[in-house]
């Protein structure tokens, strides 16, 4: 059995459609990301999955426990790492540790040993008796991942697990996630950093307006949507985005005032048609070029295309 | 029985880092400790029948000394999303609210151990009977700690939390025999203290600490304390159910 099986869950909160009918598995020791936009459904799909969301419709079985039926099980089974960093802030960092091996019916001496090795794990070893609210943001986020590992969980979720950090912060964070992983430890990620699902995650699921777009390797999206290029594009005077938008041949327009970048289906038509508004609007290319598209213009292509499935 | 220890350690748990995080913060201090003594030195300092009013003040601050506690541990936590980590550990929706109930009741002991001794000092009074009167004080901090973490789920918006359990704590020390003998009432107004929990700790206390009542005799109010304590900890078991959205 995988280690998380989905099956058309759904979400309304009130009529608002939130999730609507996805289904996927998750292997187990594989990075699972879950990429979408802001206010894709990331977040309320992993509250689902942890039961801090009622499911309105569909199924889930986590490390084997029914989440409708067993909730206790899964709470067992899975860490999970908020997107804030919402630890105790008058409590020490081995205090807030120590709180959450009681919590997981640790005994005295197993909590205070998984502490000290996972404030060692994740360098915080000195700053122990330092209160949470004194802690960096980094730190403060290192704990909270730390927290979710007190009682050796089968699954970690992740949601948006950098978000706030600078790239030092970033960088060690996702060193982190590589080594727990590559200990055996199963990671459920939400992020809407491109870079950093394509980086970490063995599979990627994208995400849009609650429903999932496609899933896949990095490799096999990258290679899916290897056809997506970029035409770059300046004008001698300012156009507005609009005019731009909509045309043939165009999926996407990023920027503003005279230079665009126009993610594009098919190059020639694109071309042609952005030129004949140009000459519409009175203003002349001054620069074109094309491209292969980068991770974040994939993504925002896939988002962008209603038929990929 | 054994899942049963196992909530009770883990409620135990949650009550000790609330203690830990909470103890110090401005509103428990200011409306669980502060303001029970100046209520204590405006009413004992004054002329009048003291004797009447120290069941009642004593009663006011483990009121005060509970309620204060639950509404900083969870309203806070509400608002800073840690609530949330309660959830995800492996305890049921009751353990939480027992754990929540717990921390406000030691808190609400320490409050009235601080009442008692400043009455203590200002107007040395016999106790009636010393046992009864630990009983009905476990109990009102019981009691007062289920009715304030109730109050806690139940405020939609933490930032306003504060109104709220003022609004509805000032009129009870006036309605619930208190400061004011609800025998002074007209006849037609005696159902509200009745339909009001607080009452019947003030009613207890008062007997246990003067050996008389004025309307319900004391095996019928600390009945209605514990009963009431189990009742709205089932009810805050149900909402945090509820509150999931």
């Amino acid at each position: 059995m995988d280690a998380i099986i989905v099956e058309e869950l759904t979400k309304y909160y009130g009529n608002l459609l939130a999730v609507n009918k996805i289904s996927f598995r998750v292997k187990w020791r594989e990075i699972f990301g879950f990429l979408g936009p802001n206010g894709a459904g990331k977040t309320t799909t992993i509250r689902m999955l942890c039961g801090l969301a009622k499911i309105s419709n569909g199924s889930a079985y986590i490390a084997g426990c029914n989440l409708a039926k067993d909730l206790k099980c899964v709470k067992k089974s899975i860490g999970v790492v908020q997107d804030v960093s919402n630890l105790y802030y008058e409590l020490t960092a081995m205090d807030n540790l120590l709180f959450s091996g009681e919590m997981y019916g640790l005994n005295r001496k197993e909590r205070k040993e998984r502490a000290i090795e996972l404030l060692k794990f994740f360098g915080l070893f000195d700053k122990k008796d330092v209160k949470f609210k004194h802690l960096s943001k980094g730190q403060k986020r290192r704990l909270v991942i730390a927290a979710a590992l007190m009682h050796k969980p089968k699954i970690l979720f992740l949601d948006e697990p950098t978000i706030g950090l600078d790239v030092r912060g970033r960088r060690m964070i996702w060193n982190l996630i590589k080594e727990l992983n590559k200990k055996g430890l199963t990671i459920f990620l939400t992020t809407h950093n491109i870079y950093e699902a394509f980086s970490l995650c063995n599979r990627i699921a994208i995400i849009n307006k609650g429903k999932i777009v496609t899933i896949g390797t990095p490799e096999v999206l990258k290679e899916k949507f290897s056809g997506s290029e970029v035409l770059e594009v300046a004008f001698t005077r300012e156009l507005d985005k609009k005019d731009l938008t909509g045309l043939s041949g165009i999926v996407k327009v990023i920027g503003t005032g005279r230079s665009f970048k126009i993610i594009v289906n098919d190059p020639i038509i694109a071309l042609e048609e952005i030129a004949k508004k140009a000459r519409l609007r009175g203003v002349s290319l001054s620069y074109i070029n094309l491209r292969g598209a980068d991770a974040e213009e994939i993504f925002l292509r896939i988002i962008s295309d209603k038929n990929v499935g | 029985m054994i899942k049963m220890l196992d909530e009770l350690k883990k409620a135990f748990f949650i009550a000790k880092k609330d203690l830990k995080e909470y103890y110090f913060k401005p509103p428990t201090i200011s409306w669980g400790i502060m303001f029970p003594i100046v209520f204590v030195f405006a009413f004992l300092i004054r002329e009048g029948n003291k004797l009447w009013l120290i069941p009642g003040l004593l009663t006011l601050s483990i009121f005060f000394g509970t309620t204060s506690m639950s509404a900083a541990s969870i309203i806070f936590e509400r608002r800073m999303e840690s609530f949330d980590r309660l959830l995800l550990f492996p305890i049921s929706y009751y353990g939480i609210a027992l754990g929540k109930t717990l921390s406000s009741f030691f808190f609400g002991l320490l409050s009235s151990a601080i009442t008692l001794a400043t009455i203590w000092i200002l107007f040395p009074v016999p106790i009636h009977n010393i046992l009864l009167l630990t009983i009905c004080i476990i109990g009102s901090a019981l009691q007062f700690s289920s009715i304030g973490v109730l109050l806690s789920f139940a405020v939609k918006d933490p930032m306003q939390s504060m109104t709220v359990f003022n609004s509805i704590r000032f009129p009870i020390i006036f309605l619930s025999n208190m400061i004011i003998p609800i025998k002074k009432l007209p006849a037609y107004m005696l159902l509200v203290p009745l339909a009001i929990p607080v009452t019947y700790s003030v009613e207890s206390i008062r007997y246990s600490l003067l050996g008389t009542y004025d309307i319900v005799p004391p095996t019928i109010s600390i009945t209605i304390i514990f009963a009431s304590y189990l009742a709205f900890l089932y009810i805050t078991g149900l909402l945090i159910r509820k509150n999931i959205p």
